[in-house]
């Protein structure tokens, strides 16, 4: 249960400031991810974290420990790459002991932890395999067995299930949660990928530009972003155009053309041009009569799952989405009204524009 | 239908045919000649005769001379392989560690002089290994030596000048081994605890292997085919089996021992390249299927 | 502790690929250095530099003719190669037939025979089809020994071929042969061309086997040349392989430019 910080951690090529000024704590035993668009640094992160790559300025501490120039092999990190990186020409068996024969250990104890190792990724019996012979899972789960072979303080995953199919994908999810649960062992994983992000993380980074734009549990960083960029790279969202106007009561409230949003006075600014930001889950569609806001459905989509309807409304452009509970609500063409609970409509920090 | 197919069927030899052709008037048939000289008799006197004897071959198998000559060839093919493994090994590693621009100069470098006239290579050498040359210059003047070292008309001399001029070949091969290996590993075998040095030994060269072996199998029948470079640098004094058919064709002028010396060094580098390349296959199928 | 990326090259490999350049580029640097040497023998132009070998190559009509011989054989042997290498290519890319391996390996051998034996194999049939001096049969063994070349570049051109632009061809109302010639061939040119001028440059440096067969007039010159290394320091020999180097180079820009070196090189697909 180690934990880890990162000090001011900044890495140029160039330049391009490639991760600027980054400062995270990990806790002990927490599952943190790294979550962002290509070319947002989170790559560059983890490779100065494995000691791959020196960094420009700043520190790497585990529990307290500076091991910002630390070589790789003494830093006792386990690191599971995107294409796994298993070793062709070494057995299974040999992969999974590699760590622990640098480690000195003797054959015995090895072979009780590499047997160790192999049952917990459920992949006993492959053990004078090479890899060459396994599907693409199975080579997932050597890579993770070779890593939690050697016990390591600090798991690192790189994209670890980008080469996976899709439902392959969501089973590992759920089996990697489980295991990282039961050893405790405090894990970051890099990923572009929201989903994988949401459903395995204790606490997401959500970066762009070399810096960390959002930082909370996944529900946190869904529902309630304080950037501009989280509420557009994760999820759908829809964007509102308005001005702050504030009443002779006090009251604070968003005027776009002709409807008034309220919202609440704290996260408003003082006044000028806004940006309103709205889930799609969050719009409901009602009656036209007496609604805040009407519109025009113009296209709607059938998913499976849920309904979208894209609607030109007095506010301008949404989307709105809806649970397939049986029928349609609407028909493409109908008017409607849009209807939400207060609180759903936020204001975020601007996106700084960033070379 | 059937007129279809039959043409489906002829259509890969008609499009064949013509290399086919030229490959059969001029490579199946001059060989086949060359070895029923190789079985003919030669008499000083009257030239070739045609008679059957195996005379030529008990000649080169039994006569120490030739058996030096075989011997010597296949020593030197191997030194200048396993020269060519240590350059080119940790000159490919090298090299793929480099900015792709640079990467792209230094393999013009390295490769171009493939395609420049093994002559005018081996005047370069001629020229710089001789007596009096900027070698020997750069040694007396470093006083590492204290006489010039005879470089020309020696076994070193020969083997220097075959590994410039075979060491591109080496290169090439492993580098495509390289390209197969994931950049990734050798972080992997890094981050488990592995130094630098035992990462190489026991994660990239056994991923090497199978590009070293090969470029291995082409330096040596290369080295052993070798003709302009032994002849010049080498000349009369390092004899090798590529000088020697030329000695008994163009000097001696007995065709039909030269014919069977041709014969035994064309067997002697099939049965190399067949033989090693057996060896790859079986110890490396299993592994990179 | 380091304070550098791991996968950068440390002073030690960096010092060792200085002198390994040093190593490969010294033999021709040094050719190139001589030839403005001013003296009667080979030597370095350190006490008095002249171009009077170059003037000597003009007064040496032997080498003169040598040089357009070497010309004209590799070009006409590259073509040759080309004509019977592309369709050869055709067959073993895009059909199964029983033999295709048979076929391939024959193709590719003289690669792998050494040019001394297929010399001797020459020079004996030579005399005995009486064909000895006759440039159509240097260009015929020429073709032979740098089809292998030809068939592996104009290969690789094919196979990293998609069938569908024919296909569509075929259906638009092209025939067979119309969609070999305006779809497929275009395609694989820059493979073709990339083999030719490697061809090229094959025949045009082959001295081993060449040197069997050439007889007075019917001299190349790399073979005039090799006599005159191996048999005399003539200082004219570096001016000439002053102007093969240079030629070359400019053969290596046309090659880069048309297929890639590397393709050439390294045989990347």
């Amino acid at each position: 249960m180690s934990t880890m910080s990162l000090r001011g951690l900044s890495k140029s090529f160039g330049n391009v400031q490639a991760v600027n000024n980054l400062d995270l704590n990990v806790e002990g035993g927490e599952f943190l991810s790294l979550l962002g668009p290509s070319g947002c640094g989170k790559t560059t992160t983890l490779q100065m974290v494995a000691g791959f790559l020196p960094p420009t300025a700043g520190k790497v501490l585990v529990e307290g420990e500076d091991i910002t120039y630390v070589v790789p092999e003494k830093r006792d990190m386990g690191i599971v790459f995107q294409s796994y990186a298993l070793f062709p020409h070494m057995t299974i068996a040999q992969n999974v002991g590699f760590g622990l024969e640098m480690r000195k250990m003797k054959r015995p104890q090895l072979q009780e932890r590499v047997d160790e190792a192999l049952s917990m990724v459920r992949l006993s019996g492959l053990e004078d395999r090479y890899p060459s012979q396994l599907s693409g899972g199975q080579r997932q789960r050597v890579a993770i067995a070779r890593v939690l072979a050697i016990r390591p303080r600090v798991l690192l995953l790189d994209e670890p299930m980008s080469n996976l199919d899709a439902k392959l994908r969501g089973d590992m999810h759920v089996e990697l949660r489980a295991l990282q649960r039961r050893l405790g062992i405090t894990t970051i994983l890099v990923t572009h990928d929201q989903v994988e992000a949401m459903t395995m993380s204790d606490r997401i980074a959500v970066m762009t530009g070399g810096k960390i734009a959002e930082l909370g549990t996944p529900q946190q960083v869904y529902d309630k972003p304080v950037s501009e960029f989280a509420y557009r790279f994760l999820g759908q969202t829809n964007e509102i155009n308005g001005e702050i106007s504030v009443s002779d009561a006090g009251s604070t409230a968003v005027r776009v053309g002709s409807a008034s949003i309220p919202v609440e006075a704290s996260e408003a600014p003082q006044g000028g041009a806004i940006k309103l930001f709205v889930r799609p889950e969050r719009l409901r569609i009602c009656p036209a009569d007496n609604s805040k806001v009407k519109g025009k459905i113009t296209t709607r989509l059938f998913l499976g799952g849920v309904w979208f309807y894209d609607i030109d409304s007095d506010i301008g452009h949404l989307r709105v989405s809806a649970p397939n509970l049986g029928a349609a609500q609407a028909d493409e063409g109908e008017t409607v009204g849009i209807d939400w609970n207060p609180g759903d409509m936020q204001v975020a920090t601007p996106e700084v524009a960033n070379g | 239908m059937a007129d279809a197919a039959l043409r489906q069927s002829s259509a890969p030899w008609l499009l064949s045919l013509p290399s086919l052709l030229l490959f059969v008037g001029l490579l199946a048939v001059p060989m086949a000649l060359t070895a029923v000289l190789s079985f003919h008799v030669f008499e000083g006197m009257r030239g070739i005769q045609p008679t059957f004897t195996i005379a030529n071959y008990v000649q080169v198998l039994t006569d120490g001379y030739y058996y030096e000559l075989f011997l010597r060839t296949g020593l030197m093919s191997l030194g200048v392989t396993a020269i060519c493994v240590l350059i080119g090994v940790p000159e490919t590693l090298i090299l793929a560690k480099m900015r792709p621009a640079l990467q792209g100069t230094f393999f013009v470098v390295i490769l171009g002089p493939l395609l420049i006239s093994v002559v005018v290579r081996t005047l370069g050498w001629q020229i710089l290994l001789g007596r009096q040359g900027p070698v020997n210059s750069a040694l007396l003047s470093l006083g590492l030596v204290e006489e010039p070292v005879r470089f020309l008309y020696s076994m070193t001399g020969v083997v220097i000048v075959l590994t410039h001029v075979l060491l591109p070949f080496m290169i090439v091969a492993i580098w495509s081994a390289l390209q197969k290996l994931d950049g990734q590993v050798a972080h992997a075998a890094r981050s488990l605890g592995a130094g630098p040095i035992t990462t190489f030994r026991r994660v990239v060269l056994p991923q090497l292997m199978p590009g070293i072996l090969s470029g291995a199998i082409i330096v040596f029948t290369l080295a052993a085919s070798a003709f302009a470079t032994p002849a010049i640098i080498g000349g009369r004094r390092v004899k090798v089996v590529t000088t020697a058919i030329y000695d008994e064709f163009l000097t001696s002028l007995n065709w039909p021992l030269g014919a069977a010396i041709a014969i035994m060094l064309l067997i002697a580098i099939v049965a190399v390249v067949l033989g090693s390349n057996r060896l790859v296959e079986r110890r490396f199928k299993q592994v990179f299927a | 502790m380091s304070n550098k990326r791991i996968d950068q090259n440390g002073p030690i490999a960096l010092a060792f690929h200085v002198l390994l350049t040093v190593f490969i580029l010294a033999p021709l640097v040094v050719v190139v250095v001589a030839s403005f040497s001013d003296k009667d023998f080979i030597s370095m132009p350190f006490d008095g530099a002249s171009l009077r070998w170059y003037r000597e190559i003009l007064d040496a009509p032997e080498l003169i003719s040598a040089f357009w011989l070497s010309i004209r054989l590799a070009f006409a042997s590259a073509t040759l190669a080309a004509v019977v290498a592309v369709p050869a290519a055709l067959a073993i890319a895009r059909h199964r037939f029983v033999g295709r391996d048979a076929v391939m390996a024959f193709l590719m051998s003289p690669m792998m025979i050494p040019h001394v034996v297929l010399g001797v194999a020459f020079l004996r049939f030579f005399s005995i089809m009486g064909w000895t001096g006759s440039f159509f049969a240097m260009v015929l063994v020429h073709a032979l020994i740098v089809v292998p070349f030809s068939l592996r570049l104009t290969l690789a051109a094919v196979i990293g071929l998609e069938r569908d632009a024919e296909n569509a061809a075929r259906s638009l109302g092209a025939s067979r042969f119309v969609a070999f010639r305006r779809i497929l061939l275009p395609l694989i040119m820059p493979g073709v061309a990339g083999g030719w001028v490697l061809c090229f440059i094959q025949s045009f440096d082959e001295v081993t086997m060449t040197i069997f067969v050439a007889t007075p007039g019917t001299t190349t010159l790399p073979v005039a040349l090799y006599h005159r290394i191996a048999f005399l320091s003539d200082p004219v020999t570096t001016s000439v392989s002053t102007v093969m180097i240079v030629g070359t180079v400019v053969f290596m820009f046309a090659l880069d430019r048309i297929v890639g070196l590397d393709k050439v090189l390294i045989g990347k697909k």
